[in-house]
């Protein structure tokens, strides 16, 4: 795919964005996340490594697939990740409160094929934000 | 200064006060994260005398895996480097028209600048106290230019301040500075300071303060000659029967401390943004490119390293191509010196001992986005009169980078049209390239009402998107150094690490190629030791 921008065709992006099927997202103000419901903060933060699908995808490493993956059955493993990180993954304490690390765990653990009933509520984030 | 000794009338002259002990105390803390560290750097560094025979493997055609690779084999040393990319240079890349890059996920960019324009995605600057990387370049003949960093003509720019037009930083450097020269001048009038300064100190501070805010005899900073020498004139001197020149305006102290735009200014003050800050002429992999031309035979391209395994007896490490054809093979040798980002040597079966792994898990890497943009122009030379720099905005592109080569030529340009750090950072990465180029040009239009009229094409590099790094570079904490560094940093059995990530200089190719002569210079000294006790 060309991502070559022309003006004629910046401005029917400017005028549309359904060009390609991606809204013009609404970027963050505050120096955190401002994203409030849990499939804004996947579309506009998890998605930039694990992929629109949550499939994952890889180069000389990987990031890991979301989708179908049973290591979101336990639910405090999620809310831990996004919390603290692990690895290369950065922790996102800093710029998500735990009603959108809630949101954002609950969000991933119902789709992308999982459909875990469990939902994590801001009291088993707090647990692990301790704040 | 004894900030505490002050006693000063004034809520805004505290406030100021407060603003400057917060800058010291940022670089304090940017210093206590290597940030600010200088370079430790030894000239003339080189080894010899390496045991007939001995092989090393190098993981990783980085700087630092480079500058291992060209020193070792001048030690005497057998080496090899194993790639993943088919070029080397890892994050000291540039993109040219004609180049394509795939990104994580698939999205394929296809660069299309004019030829001689470029984009660094990754480093871009040099400064003059980088003494390794400069020294490197000298040997190898790469040719440096001056990277403007501070352009007193650039733009300072706040959607909240100003009905978000944008200000020259001069004018806004130049009022601060003297609505400040002024306000301290009040406040030893009104015997702010008689506790913290003797009299003759207090005189002397009105004079320099004076001199410092281009303020006027009564210790005003007001629209004369004398602050326009500062700020600029509203029409400037010329010759013969030209106008006189017209004093201009300063901008009123409150609405100026009200905009923030201010905070801009301390930018260009620290330690590794000051002149002299250099480039290389026509891209930043032209180091790449030296190093290359020194060590090409030794590197084996495409070469996805997928374990590392060490005994008593030596080290082998199994790779794959890159494009996961052909099956698994193995390079063994006596050592290894692995520069692999942590993001990525995290992820292999790794021989290392539990101490170095469990630092090798510690560092998460950060996120980060430039985006270069062509325009059929350069307006900001042509309109503006800004020939490089820096104009800083508070829209999520956060800064604007004109080119610091070839000024005045006609034709087109390429401008730096976004460099994120931070939550947008995140969220850049998260769109399509195309999203993000299209992003850059709408919120880069606030700064620059040429965009929409100028703008041709562009290319958008987000980190966590980059194939071979998974993110920029590794973010330590002063927690995770007190508990990881060293561990990090030791020679563990027959392997050792080196890159930006085993230095007080993270993100820096100055840390990656000083980690790599550290990392080197202790194996060499373990290696000759240990030849000699067997």
């Amino acid at each position: 795919m060309r991502t070559t921008l022309t003006p004629a065709i910046l401005a029917g992006l400017l005028v549309s964005a359904c060009a390609f099927a991606e809204d013009a997202p609404m970027l963050s103000t505050s120096g955190k996340f401002d994203q409030p419901g849990g499939e804004a903060l996947f579309n506009q933060v998890c998605q930039g490594c694990h992929m629109a699908e949550g499939q994952g995808s890889h180069g000389a490493g990987a990031y890991p697939a979301l989708a179908a993956n049973p290591k979101l059955g336990a639910k405090v493993y999620p809310v831990f990740m996004v919390t603290s990180g692990q690895g290369g993954m950065p922790g996102f304490k800093k710029y998500m409160d735990d009603q959108q690390i809630a949101s954002v765990v609950n969000y991933v653990r119902t789709h992308f094929g999982n459909h875990y009933a469990d939902s994590v509520t801001v009291e088993d984030v707090q647990a692990v934000t301790r704040r | 200064m004894q900030e505490k000794a002050m006693v000063v009338s004034r809520r805004k002259v505290l406030n100021w006060i407060g603003v400057t002990a917060g800058a010291a105390a940022m670089y304090q803390a940017m210093s206590s994260l290597g940030f600010a560290a200088e370079s430790n750097y030894q000239r003339d560094f080189a080894l010899s005398g390496a045991p007939k025979g001995t092989r090393v493997l190098i993981l990783g055609a980085g700087l630092a895996g480079m500058t291992a690779a060209y020193e070792l084999r001048k030690a005497g040393y057998q080496v090899k480097v194993l790639e993943f990319n088919a070029k080397p240079g890892g994050r000291c890349w540039t993109l040219r028209g004609g180049d394509r890059f795939t990104e994580l996920g698939g999205a394929t960019q296809h660069c299309e600048f004019d030829k001689g324009l470029y984009l660094n995605p990754g480093p871009w600057r040099i400064p003059y106290h980088h003494h390794a990387v400069l020294d490197y370049c000298h040997k190898f003949g790469v040719a440096l230019e001056p990277f403007i960093q501070v352009n007193y003509n650039a733009m300072v720019h706040s959607t909240k301040a100003f009905d978000g037009k944008p200000q020259r930083y001069r004018e806004v450097q130049a009022d601060f500075q003297g609505h400040v020269a002024e306000l301290l001048s009040k406040a030893v009038n009104q015997h702010g300071l008689d506790q913290a300064l003797t009299r003759e100190d207090r005189e002397r501070l009105l004079e320099v303060m004076r001199k410092w805010g281009a303020l006027d005899a009564n210790n005003a900073y007001k629209k004369s000659l004398e602050t326009s020498m500062r700020r600029g004139f509203a029409v400037d001197d010329g010759g013969g029967l030209m106008p006189e020149a017209v004093p201009s305006e300063p901008i009123d102290c409150k609405a100026l401390l009200d905009s923030n735009l201010w905070q801009s200014i301390a930018s260009g003050q620290e330690y590794e943004f000051q002149s002299s800050i250099f480039q290389p002429v026509g891209g930043m992999d032209m180091i790449a490119q030296a190093f290359q031309k020194q060590v090409n035979d030794l590197i084996h391209y495409n070469a996805k390293v997928t374990r590392i395994q060490q005994n008593d007896q030596g080290v082998t490490v199994t790779y794959q191509n890159s494009d996961g054809s052909g099956g698994a093979q193995q390079e063994q040798a006596d050592w290894c010196v692995c520069t692999l980002p942590l993001s990525i040597l995290g992820q292999l079966p790794v021989d290392v001992s539990a101490p170095m792994m469990s630092a090798i898990r510690a560092v998460p890497y950060e996120s980060s986005i430039k985006v270069g943009l062509q325009f059929k122009r350069r307006f900001w030379e042509q309109d503006e009169h800004i020939y490089g720099g820096i104009s800083y905005t508070d829209t999520p592109i956060s800064k604007i980078s004109y080119p610091s080569t070839d000024y005045g030529k006609q034709g087109k340009g390429v401008l730096l049209g976004a460099y994120i750090w931070g939550p947008n950072a995140y969220e850049f990465t998260a769109m399509s390239p195309q999203m993000r180029v299209q992003k850059a040009v709408e919120y880069g239009t606030q700064v620059h009402g040429q965009y929409p009229a100028e703008f041709e094409n562009g290319i958008a590099v987000g980190w966590h998107r980059v194939p071979w790094t998974n993110g920029c570079y590794g973010l330590w904490t002063p927690e995770t150094r007190q508990q990881h560094y060293k561990n990090l940093c030791q020679i563990d059995g027959r392997i050792v690490l080196a890159g930006e990530h085993a230095s007080y200089i993270p993100a820096w190719m100055e840390g990656a190629i000083l980690s790599s002569q550290d990392a080197i210079k202790r194996l060499h000294t373990h290696i000759i030791a240990s030849a000699k006790a067997a």
